[in-house]
């Protein structure tokens, strides 16, 4: 017999191991089909701009776009001696457009960035352009200031127009590279990023600390509770919850404010005089007294769905075999919850290095992180291009946090309400 | 829950001690939003409560600020309002139909790549609001949607979707596939047995993940700053901008209403919530 006749054929009279195959097949693509919408509108909407953001970082088109004659008429120049009269007549021409267009103060800028004192050349340039009579630029501009002899000043330009460019991340970590190519740090009194960076993890860090500590032992309460309190006791963890941000931050502003109701009190119980009213707001400690209570139940929730879990008898079982209730504790019910903590932690940790409204409004000037710098540059220095790269790197360590995240307890069994 | 009467003394110190951090705890987190209630009512403009306030005078609260939040000339919170609402329920609605369609997906045993598409799906929930914000800046100024309504409903779905997929997957995840291959095998197409069946049992997950979603909208501040023009105010820009630059009474009387809708939608996500373990034969 030959092994066709043998497989088991279908009512269509396909071979059964094939329908099955095809059938398998079409439930894949239909179950792909129903995430599809979804998936191609975050691709398109979410996910692309944010890898937009890595070719914003580095691209940096500003000065190429403003002098392009002179870099097309680079583009022969080797470098070693001076550029040919082409290079300069491109030159002079827009850098004529720039000043008629007022705005050569950026290229000044920017070029000064590269080579110390070339500020000063260019506004020269600008001033006596004006009397520049036709042909022969390179002699003229010559004229003008004896640094234009100087090749090292016509290489700073070409060296302003790579493709791309990682400074702007450099810039982030406070450093840049100087006229020789070297990676060095910016003067020890411009080193703001680094505060800020340090502070963040540090304010993250204790936030994180402060909702550990005071989430465990409510969720402890709450799960161990009978049901008729402990419903009522998890609406105060529900409610800051479902409360709206702004309207908590609110109340911590009017609160923490000098004559704020935890003022009034700290004078009531006599620890601080009425005319020294400690400052709580605008600075690190608003900060930190109102994030720990905004992010609290983003902590006492995993806490609490894993200590639910937790037989009670397993304690029981422990002190009948010996145990103390702190050697008990210790031995058995803190290690099964472990996996909360983890959570918890991390979940609040991520949400706090990302902050931004209430720093924004509490942190005043010592208090504000990272969020509120790259807002900064979006919105006021519109330097769209180091905002995109503080972004990236604030993502890339936040995406580090979720994959441990994801290795400890997995993202689907992150629980709500 | 009471001491067992052999409780040694320093056990039972213990414990009080215990009680007492833990209504600390609670005070400390339920107590600021009742500051907001009484200064609301306040008679002056000041953020404290006044000598008239401590003695119970009637004459030093009034309604004030509530009628300056309606009928105050020039007032924001009324088109604020409005543009808020729009925003929040068509966004809720675009965050439910996709995030629901995603989870139904998702939960089929013969999805292919899982966990990536999970991840990829509930990233927006993880990914720092702030770098969201420039990233979904950057494409609706690219597209021509930025200050539109529908650029910050896109805006509002992106995020509020996360939280429907998360809700309806875990509802799924109790659901019983022998019912739609019965309601098949007696000749209802795939649409009506969604509709028939699926999507009533489902339905609480599903509502629950709306209201995560709508809340999300309606509380979201950091890409609609990035996002709205003048047009486009909504709620919470109108408190950041009261907070940053003077703060009235008028944003505590807009607040207090905020808490009072919050706890509505605290109490019908409860009900929900206990509705669809009673349906899933979960009992605690």
């Amino acid at each position: 017999m030959s092994s066709e006749t043998q497989k088991i054929l279908s009512t269509d009279g396909i071979p059964l191991e094939e329908s099955l195959k095809k059938a398998e097949k079409k439930n894949k693509i239909k179950a792909f089909l129903l995430v599809t919408p979804l998936l191609l509108f975050l691709i398109i909407t979410y996910i692309v701009p944010i890898a937009d953001m890595f070719s914003r970082s580095i691209d940096d088109k500003m000065v190429t776009n403003m002098l392009p004659k002179t870099y097309k008429a680079m583009e022969q120049w080797d470098g070693k001696e001076l550029p040919p009269e082409e290079v300069f007549e491109a030159f002079y021409l827009d850098y004529k457009i720039l000043v008629k267009n007022k705005t050569a103060g950026k290229l000044q800028t920017q070029l000064n960035y590269e080579k110390n004192g070339f500020k000063s050349v260019l506004k020269k340039l600008a001033r006596k352009q004006k009397k520049f009579e036709e042909g022969n630029y390179k002699e003229q501009i010559m004229k003008v200031h004896k640094r234009w002899r100087n090749v090292e000043y016509w290489r700073a330009i070409k060296r302003r127009a790579p493709a791309y460019t990682y400074s702007k991340y450099l810039k982030g970590v406070d450093m840049y590279s100087n006229e020789d190519g070297k990676i060095v740090q910016v003067s020890e009194d411009r080193r703001i990023h680094r505060i800020l960076w340090s502070r963040t993890l540090e304010v993250a860090f204790f936030v994180t600390l402060f909702c550990f500590l005071m989430a465990y032992p409510i969720a402890h309460l709450l799960a161990t509770l009978p049901m008729k309190y402990s419903n009522l006791l998890m609406i105060c963890v529900l409610l800051p919850f479902w409360t709206s941000l702004l309207v908590r931050t609110a109340s911590w502003m009017i609160l923490l404010q000098q004559q704020g109701i935890v003022n009034d009190f700290f004078v009531w119980i006599g620890l601080v005089a009425d005319d020294n009213r400690p400052e709580m707001m605008y600075n690190k400690t608003g900060t930190y007294v109102a994030m720990t209570q905004i992010l609290l139940p983003f902590m006492v929730l995993p806490l609490y769905s894993v200590m639910k879990t937790i037989s009670p008898s397993l304690m029981r079982a422990g002190k009948s075999l010996g145990a103390t209730p702190v050697v008990a504790f210790f031995k058995v019910y803190f290690p099964l919850t472990i996996p909360g903590i983890g959570a918890g932690c991390l979940l609040v940790f991520i949400l706090a290095i990302g902050y931004y409204i209430t720093p924004a409004l509490v942190g005043g000037a010592s208090g504000t992180l990272i969020s509120n710098q790259i807002a900064y540059h979006m919105k006021s220095t519109l330097d769209w291009s180091f905002a995109s790269a503080m972004g990236l790197m604030l993502l890339t360590g936040v995406l580090v946090i979720y994959w441990i995240y994801n290795k400890l307890v997995g993202v689907d069994n992150i629980k709500l309400g | 829950m009471a001491l067992p009467k052999y409780t040694e003394p320093h056990y039972r110190i213990w414990h009080y001690f215990y009680l007492f951090v833990c209504g600390c705890v609670f005070f400390f987190l339920i107590a600021p939003l009742f500051v907001i209630f009484p200064l609301s009512f306040n008679a002056e403009e000041f953020l404290v409560f006044t000598d008239g306030m401590k003695r119970l005078d009637p004459d030093a609260f009034s309604t004030r600020w509530y009628k300056d939040m309606v009928y105050g000339t020039k007032n924001p919170w009324g088109l604020a309002a409005k543009n808020s609402f729009i925003i929040a329920i068509f966004a809720t609605i675009g965050s439910i139909i996709l995030g629901t369609l995603a989870a139904l997906g998702l939960s089929s045993r013969h999805m292919p790549y899982k966990g990536l598409i999970m991840a990829t799906l509930i990233s927006p929930m993880i990914v720092p609001l702030i770098i969201s914000g420039v990233a979904i800046f950057f494409f609706m100024a690219k597209v021509g949607l930025a200050a539109t309504h529908l650029g910050i409903i896109l805006a509002h779905i992106i995020l509020g979707t996360p939280f429907v997929v998360i809700t309806v997957t875990a509802t799924l995840s109790g659901f019983d596939h022998s019912i739609t291959r019965a309601a098949s095998s007696l000749g209802s197409n795939p649409f009506n047995t969604f509709m028939k069946i699926t999507l009533p049992l489902i339905l609480p997950g599903v509502i629950s993940g709306g209201l995560f979603a709508f809340v999300t909208s309606f509380d979201e501040v950091v890409v609609v700053l990035f996002l709205a023009g003048l047009d486009n105010t909504t709620i919470p820009i109108q408190m950041w901008t009261g907070l940053r630059e003077q703060l009235s009474p008028t944003i505590l009387a807009v607040a207090t209403c905020l808490i009072v809708l919050s706890v509505l939608i605290l109490l019908t996500a409860e009900l929900l919530r206990r509705r669809s373990e009673r349906l899933r034969g979960i009992n605690r």
